[in-house]
């Protein structure tokens, strides 16, 4: 037996055993990443669906929603930033389906590394997709005259809370990836999860015209909260705290419910 | 021992819950290959995932390389090495690139993670393809990387889950003379698999499952013992004495079922010569007439026919009829 492989691993102290899985995580996003390099056509959805969305909307919706083209610009494309991004951490959850089905994550559940490094480094590739669509979105936006009177500070928090909550909706789908038989189910149980949610919100319309039933929804909605808080950050006006807290508040309640069990589902792993 | 296993039970559940290990017992000493042999469906597959910690035991204790399963899964995922019957490889991923991920998780400085990733290449004859996406790869290509990956960190204990199934003569050839010397090293192997002929290349010893038992095990020789010196085959000259054949002899010694290639014939494994002249005595008494007699050693096929023949499995009761 080989005891000098115990040995290491009952000497490891705390420190040592942080700069382990440290790099464990870093050669798993590093995989991430090499498998985007090999299959670029799996970016296009990233690239295209925030174009395609600005051109939709701002163009076949916009003039009859608002008056101005200009205006509806300022309103629409803040709320966009969490369409997108949605969109993106909902298709998390389909890498870690494919693991299971092709065997890789036996491998990796046979190695002597943190389970949780294997989801975690999914997340954080995920969430590097969501930078890249965004990015994308504001590049659109920009393009189409865009103006941010908050300011750079208020486009950086309207994008770190869009990104805060889209890595807290990706662990649902991870939890998804880990409780369906199919990365199609993953996909299309995720996209249809959060349909209602993107549309019955404020990102493309305000609620004020809208029955007082689906404004009860509209105004628990998350997304709602999110788009409102990205709406006054960027435009320099109207409330932020509010709607900024509740969307974090949001994202920490999901992140601490939908985090664990995936960690436990995984590490159980009967599937 | 490098393996211990007490008593080990999993059931699955769902609507019919199915008993797949039904309180298996074996060991492996170290440095030596163990052969687990059995249908498809006998909990060979649930063995391997619980002793590389990937399922976990309803009871029953398993131990490798002096850890528990259950109370030291993280240290002993250090010494051990799996190959499962896919090839966990990552398609998108070169062939270096799979060899070096592993390497790394296994805390292989870079540098280093990157000369093993290229020395495994080298060992498998996969070089040439190293750069390539694995998805571009033969089955037995990928197999192959899958086995490079599995002892990428030199594991004391390898499992093989159906390491050849499905490969062509050469790659099973490969994947056999490779197992040999990691044996040679001193690592102890445990492998599963349906056929005889890589049990008997293979393995120092055997464990023979079925239905989530172990049904009989020891070394190659002495469970080949167990079965008898010899096979007695015999031929009616009328195929239609067959049944009455089988059962006049039934009642006196013990009859294999039937085999693909011994159609007409009944198989009898025997003693010794008290046996062999019974048998033929009793034949001969009856009055069938014979259109041949002979006799030879056991393949490793009809040991383990021989051992589950006791209790048929539903398709060896058709395989009969």
């Amino acid at each position: 037996m080989s005891s000098a492989a115990i040995g290491l691993t009952a000497g490891a102290g705390p420190v040592l055993r942080l700069r382990r899985s440290t790099a464990h995580l870093r050669a798993l996003v590093r995989r991430g990443l090499l498998q985007i390099k090999a299959d670029p056509n799996s970016l296009f959805d990233v690239v295209l669906a925030p174009v395609i969305y600005t051109v939709l909307f701002v163009y076949v919706f916009g003039g009859a929603i608002s008056s101005s083209r200009a205006e509806y610009v300022q309103y629409v494309m803040p709320g966009l930033m969490a369409m997108v991004a949605i969109n993106v951490a909902m298709t998390a959850g389909v890498g870690v389906n494919s693991d299971f089905s092709t065997g890789m994550m036996d491998r990796f559940r046979t190695l002597p590394i943190s389970r949780f490094s294997v989801l975690a480094a999914q997340v954080l590739v995920e969430a590097g997709r969501m930078a890249v669509t965004m990015a994308v979105l504001l590049g659109m936006g920009f393009a189409l005259g865009l103006r941010v009177p908050g300011g750079a500070l208020g486009l950086a928090g309207a994008a770190g809370l869009t990104m805060l909550f889209g890595m807290a909706l990706l662990w649902v789908s991870v939890l998804l990836g880990l409780t369906l038989n199919s990365p199609q189910a993953v996909q299309g149980i995720g996209m249809v999860a959060v349909l209602p949610l993107q549309f019955g919100s404020s990102i493309f319309a305000p609620t004020g015209t809208m029955p007082g039933w689906l404004r009860a929804f509209t105004d628990v909605n998350p997304l709602s909260n999110l788009a409102d808080a990205c709406r006054a950050l960027v435009n320099g006006e109207g409330a932020v705290a509010a709607p900024a807290l509740t969307t974090v508040a949001w994202a920490a309640g999901i992140a601490l419910v939908v985090a664990p069990l995936a960690a436990v589902r995984f590490g159980r792993g009967d599937r | 021992m490098a393996i211990s296993v007490r008593g080990l039970v999993k059931r699955f559940g769902g609507a019919t819950p199915v008993t797949a290990l039904d309180g298996v017992d074996l060991t492996v000493r170290r440095g030596t290959v163990l052969g687990v042999l059995g249908p498809n469906g006998a909990g060979k597959t649930t063995l391997v995932r619980i002793l590389s910690t990937l399922i976990r035991p309803d009871a029953g204790t398993a131990v490798v390389g002096g850890l528990d399963v259950l109370r030291d899964a993280r240290d002993l995922r250090r010494l051990i090495g799996l190959t499962g019957q896919y090839a966990a490889v990552d398609a998108k991923l070169s062939g270096l690139e799979n060899l070096y991920l592993i390497a790394r998780l296994l805390d292989v400085p870079r540098r280093a993670a990157r000369a093993r990733a290229r020395e495994m290449l080298e060992r498998f004859s996969l070089t040439e393809a190293g750069n390539r996406p694995a998805g571009t790869y033969s089955g037995g290509m990928r197999r192959r990387l899958d086995l490079a990956a599995s002892i990428v960190g030199e594991p004391a204990v390898l499992f093989l889950d159906e390491p050849t199934t499905g490969l062509d003569p050469r790659t099973r050839n490969e994947v056999w003379d490779e197992v040999r010397r990691m044996t040679g090293n001193g690592t102890t192997v445990l492998l599963t698999t349906q056929y005889m002929e890589e049990a008997e290349r293979l393995a120092d010893a055997l464990a023979v499952v079925d239905r989530g038992k172990v049904i009989a095990d020891g070394p190659v020789e002495e469970l080949r013992a167990r079965v008898g010196g010899s096979v007695l085959r015999v031929q009616p000259a009328d195929p239609a004495d067959l049944p009455a054949m089988r059962a006049v002899l039934s009642g006196a010694v013990r009859v294999a079922p039937d085999e693909a290639g011994d159609e007409g014939m009944l198989r009898i494994p025997v003693q010794g010569d008290d046996d062999l002249t019974a048998v033929v005595r009793l034949l001969g008494t009856h009055g069938f007439a014979l259109a041949r007699v002979d006799t030879r050693e056991p393949t490793l096929d009809e040991v383990f026919l021989t051992l589950t023949a006791g209790a048929p499995a539903p398709e060896r009761e058709k395989a009969m009829s």
